[in-house]
């Protein structure tokens, strides 16, 4: 009926369209944020994980002794082991001069470190003193780094007071938490953070044999070490950095929240716009009733414009969403992306949506008495 | 064969406590099969609702009203409605669709004779459309079309529908003499074909020709005068 009131239609499908954006909007941004946040912690190629119970997430690592990470080679099953300074460091950018804070990760170049192959052939570079990897994906606010890399220029700049040159690109990701990241060997983050003591380190990775339980041997080290420091696997590491911005800030409540409101606001709209729809078309549901026909049948015929509704107006909120994801991706270089999970959460939302609100509006249908059209 | 519509000591209230009112006063009332009664009367003496209680649209408050052999007395929501698809109902105004065409207007009609099939039920509306002269104006929405053809579109609903009693609520009243004899003619017509009962209220004294008997209605009384 409403395919009679264009004007109606396409306000009933803005709206729609509107949550629905509203609601990819917000879940894309808090998903994004969890899956950056551990950009960088997916990589290490560890099976197991040492970190000081004082840390709380990546943006605040605290040390524990060495010593420990160097007690687990005692278990059989630990393979091999490669100690991770960690911190945030004050980056000069090299065109204008200003600092801003990027994450800096130090290890020995000998030692295996991210999964990916094509590191291990650069971090060579490192065993030279004064030389850092920077991440190509970090934000513009700390320089052209990557380009005037790429242009074959020398690129200098300062950490701290020290300089450093820019010996060769890796491509890791921002996070909330931190808006870039370098890596550079232990030897150079000591001299670049002369505050942290050398037997100290934020996290110790460690590799177990092919073989080996990852749980069965956490347990072990756990036991064995004493509690000045935590064992985690792998995943349980990525979990414990995503908790802390799911639980320990109000970010992930406030993405949730906003889709609630879009939510909300696509339910307000359907409902207002089926409402009217059905009053204005009462007396031709209650001759409908007067010739025999069920209220059941009515009822369907709300649902069923409540279901097309929603069907419509995902399409232009499913387009609109992909491309503003690309345009935050452009310009936050989050990984916010459309997956299909969301995808089908948003949709069922929309046409959760739309059914409540034809429910609610069915209310209406109930009177319309025939008896009241003579 | 049975009445088509039997009445005993009908009596019908509105209204609660100091307000109620009552507007129907021991009416008795029987209808034939194929029988054309006309009901008239002031406005306001209660003949719109004496229609809507035997076209099942009210609950019956006291007396005995038995419609298509079917005792209304104590029929729920359910009963009343599957009698309402036995019996065709035309309005004062035609109450069509105004999203639907001529042609999907009838079949909101036929549509309630479950046991055919979709092309059945079609051909249907298709043949009733043009019983009333409208084989021209199938895809037309009702706001395309004058007022007597409207009317005749809605005859053409109630019809499609096979009713055995077709009530009738002043169907002339928003048309002009020509066009309103014409329609009642054609009513008359077709419900005689269908061995149709009719019971038509109207004011309108240039049609009372066409009935078989003539009830008045006067505070909620009938007065049975012989057509």
């Amino acid at each position: 009926m409403l395919i009679r009131q264009p004007v109606r239609l396409f306000v009933a499908l803005a709206g729609i369209s509107f949550a629905g954006i509203l609601m990819f909007m917000q879940l894309g941004f808090r998903d994004g944020l969890f899956d950056a946040s551990v950009t960088v912690h997916r990589r290490f190629d560890a099976d197991l994980v040492l970190i000081s119970p004082r840390s709380t997430s990546s943006v605040r690592m605290a040390g524990f002794p060495k010593r420990r990470l160097i007690q687990t080679m005692a278990d059989p099953q630990v393979e091999g082991i490669t100690p991770v300074h960690w911190s945030l460091m004050l980056w000069r950018n090299p065109e204008n001069l200003s600092t801003r804070s990027i994450l800096g990760l130090g290890f020995d170049p000998e030692d295996p470190f991210f999964v990916n192959p094509e590191l291990s052939q650069d971090s060579q570079q490192l065993s030279l003193k004064g030389r850092v990897l920077f991440d190509q994906l970090s934000r513009p606010e700390f320089g052209p780094v990557a380009e005037w890399f790429r242009q074959g220029r020398t690129v200098e700049s300062e950490i701290g007071g020290n300089r450093v040159r820019v010996a060769g690109l890796v491509s890791l990701g921002t996070s909330f938490g931190a808006d870039g990241n370098l890596l550079t060997s232990s030897e150079t983050f000591l001299d670049l953070m002369p505050n942290k003591a050398p037997g100290s380190i934020e996290l110790g990775l460690i590799r177990l044999k092919p073989t080996a339980d990852p749980l069965a041997v956490q347990e072990r080290l756990t036991a064995l070490l004493p509690n000045d420091v935590r064992v985690l696997t792998k995943q349980g590491f990525i979990d414990f950095e995503q908790n802390y911005w799911r639980s320990s800030t109000s970010i992930g409540f406030i993405f949730t929240l906003g889709a609630a409101m879009g939510f909300v606001v696509g339910c307000v709209i359907v409902y207002q716009v089926l409402y009217t729809d059905v009053s204005d078309h009462l007396p031709e549901y209650a001759t409908l009733m007067a010739m025999g026909y069920q209220l059941k049948t009515l009822v369907g015929v709300v649902v069923r414009e409540g279901l097309i509704l929603a069907l419509v107006g995902y399409i232009p909120a499913y387009l609109a969403g992909q491309a503003l994801y690309w345009f935050v991706r452009d310009a936050t270089r989050l990984p916010v992306g459309m997956d299909l999970s969301r995808a089908t959460t948003v949709f069922t939302m929309i046409l959760v949506m739309c059914m409540l609100s034809a429910g609610l509006a069915m209310r209406r249908l109930v009177d319309a008495d025939p008896a009241e059209i003579f | 064969m049975a009445s088509t519509v039997a009445i005993e000591g009908l009596n019908h209230w509105y209204g609660r406590g100091a307000n109620r009112r009552q507007v129907l006063q021991s009416v008795g009332l029987t209808i034939e099969p194929g029988e054309v009664v006309l009901l008239t009367g002031p406005s306001g003496c209660g003949k719109t609702t004496l229609l809507t209680l035997i076209g099942a649209l009210r609950k019956v408050q006291e007396g005995q009203v038995c419609v298509l052999g079917q005792p209304l007395n104590a029929a729920g929501r359910g009963a009343r409605q599957r009698l309402r698809r036995r019996i065709g109902m035309i309005f004062q105004g035609h109450n069509l669709l105004r999203c639907l065409t001529a042609e999907q207007n009838v079949q909101m009609g036929a549509d309630l004779l479950k046991d055919r099939s979709y092309l059945a039920r079609r051909d249907l509306s298709r043949q009733w459309l043009r019983e009333v002269g409208l084989g021209d104006h199938l895809n037309k929405l009702p706001h395309d079309l004058s007022g007597g053809q409207k009317q005749r579109v809605a005859i053409a609903r109630a019809l499609a529908a096979h009713p055995q009693l077709l009530l009738a609520d002043e169907p002339t009243a928003a048309l002009d003499s020509t066009t309103g004899r014409e329609v009642v003619d054609l009513l008359k017509r077709l419900a005689r074909e269908q061995a149709c009962s009719v019971l038509m209220v109207t004011h309108d004294p240039r049609i009372l020709d066409v009935a078989d008997r003539l009830v008045r209605m006067e505070d909620g009384r009938l007065f049975c005068s012989v057509g």
